[in-house]
């Protein structure tokens, strides 16, 4: 844990980074204020304080003791609390999206079960906005920074988030994350969740869309049997559909699916092997980012109506 | 595992609620879950055991009211009562509701001392 602002759970890595080991310094900066809450919740085990890492491009949540949690001491009654459990993430998610908004980043959480291509169509998303728009991306896997050693390929600065035991990333590591990423206005930042289908759906990063990909080797029938993430999703990616002659998928069956649990859901096709449909989901995406960029400009715009005003009232006031 | 991350969530507002209000034992936690929410009662029930245990709520009861799924269906423009996200409009049959409530993860009290 992290002494000053109490931040981690304990079992945090960075990339390249000995976890847990020898104290950070302090002042850093975090996206989201910590509700100090946890400060005293998460004691590790051996007595040991956490710190952060320092800075690097691996975070990883699964390395330290197990969290222990100090007894309490001891007429009953009744003490209503009425939040929701995962208020704590929400929290987070929240300062994330904040953050965001204010730079004009465009964020997409891209969810599927492994194996879908999510790094490939990735790898090819990045290369035909490359250029054009600034990118970063987060990787989030259970284990190793492969992944993310695959997007600096292309030039892109990714940042690898070792979840450990997780399944899922949550928007505290992402906070993290953001704050290493040194993200330029006005870009796109891609976030890969881990591969499940099931938790990711339930944690809210702080992006503007959910992206659920799902490949013609996997069952049509995917949407029904995970039903949370396809609703949690704003946008469907059938991927792989250069396979659609050599499998038995019938895409109109998994559309079906998908929109009964999801009837906004919008869906593309796409094969990030041979280029099909990838143009379609470049400009899904552009369209949002140009919307993003106008929700900042609303911001700025704003901020500086109410600057002018008060400068106004100044001088009536000098 | 995601039950597990619930588990701990719920623990940090409970010890949260420990400090602004000044009690040291929690005896029962009451919690609203919708039918429609991405958590298995019987999972966090489990997990719920191993994270409170040292904690200032060990043993504590954990009660678990349901909470009914609800939808809008385009089709009938009503609210329709819905058991699952893939459920068909019980009046209509067709699949063109949009899930409104049941998502619920909450706290509502504790019975503490």
């Amino acid at each position: 844990m992290c002494n000053v602002c109490g931040c981690g759970h304990g079992e945090t890595r960075i990339e390249g980074e000995l976890p847990a080991e020898g104290a950070h310094e302090h002042p850093h900066e975090h996206l989201h204020d910590h509700t100090h809450a946890h400060e005293c919740l998460h004691r590790h085990a051996d007595g040991t304080l956490h710190s952060h890492p320092p800075a690097g491009d691996h975070l990883h949540y699964g390395l330290g003791p197990a969290h222990a949690h100090a007894p309490g001491l001891s007429q009953a009654r009744m003490v209503s609390i009425e939040q929701d459990i995962l208020a704590r993430n929400n929290a987070y998610a929240a300062a994330n999206r904040r953050w965001l908004t204010e730079h004009g980043v465009l964020a997409l959480n891209l969810v599927s079960s492994p194996g879908s291509g999510k790094t490939t169509l990735l790898v090819k998303t990045i290369k035909a906005l490359r250029g054009r728009v600034p990118l970063a991306v987060i990787e989030g896997d259970q284990q190793t920074n492969l992944d993310a050693e695959r997007i600096r390929t292309t030039g892109v600065r990714a940042i690898q988030v070792n979840t450990g035991k997780g399944c899922h990333l949550d928007a505290h590591m992402v906070g993290h994350a953001l704050e290493r990423l040194d993200l330029a206005e006005n870009g796109l930042l891609l976030i890969e969740n881990v591969g499940n289908l099931v938790c990711p759906a339930g944690f809210d990063l702080g992006e503007a869309h959910k992206v659920v990909i799902l490949s013609v080797t996997e069952g049509e029938d995917k949407p029904l049997k995970y039903p949370e993430m396809f609703h949690a999703a704003d946008l469907m990616l059938i991927n792989k559909i250069d396979l659609l002659p050599y499998v038995a998928f019938d895409v109109e069956r998994c559309i079906e699916y998908a929109q009964r649990v999801n009837p906004r859901l919008e869906i593309l096709r796409v094969s990030a092997t041979t280029d099909e449909g990838i143009e379609d989901w470049i400009d899904w995406i552009e369209a949002r980012l140009a919307r993003a960029r106008a929700a900042r400009e609303d911001t700025v715009d704003a901020l500086k109506r109410r600057i002018a005003e008060l400068e106004a009232r100044l001088a009536a006031k000098g | 595992m995601h039950e597990m991350s619930l588990a701990e969530d719920l623990l940090a507002l409970v010890e949260q609620a420990a400090n602004a209000q000044g009690f040291r034992r929690v005896r029962e936690i009451n919690l609203e879950i919708g039918a429609l929410a991405e958590v298995e009662i019987e999972a966090l029930a489990f997990c719920l055991e191993s994270v409170l245990k040292g904690s200032l709520a060990e043993g504590a009861r954990v009660n678990f009211t349901a909470v009914p799924g609800e939808g809008w269906c385009l089709e009938c423009a009503a609210k329709v009562p819905i058991a699952a996200l893939y459920a068909p409009c019980p009046r209509c049959g067709g699949y063109q509701v949009q899930a409104t409530s049941g998502f619920e993860m909450r706290v509502k009290d504790l019975l503490v001392e």
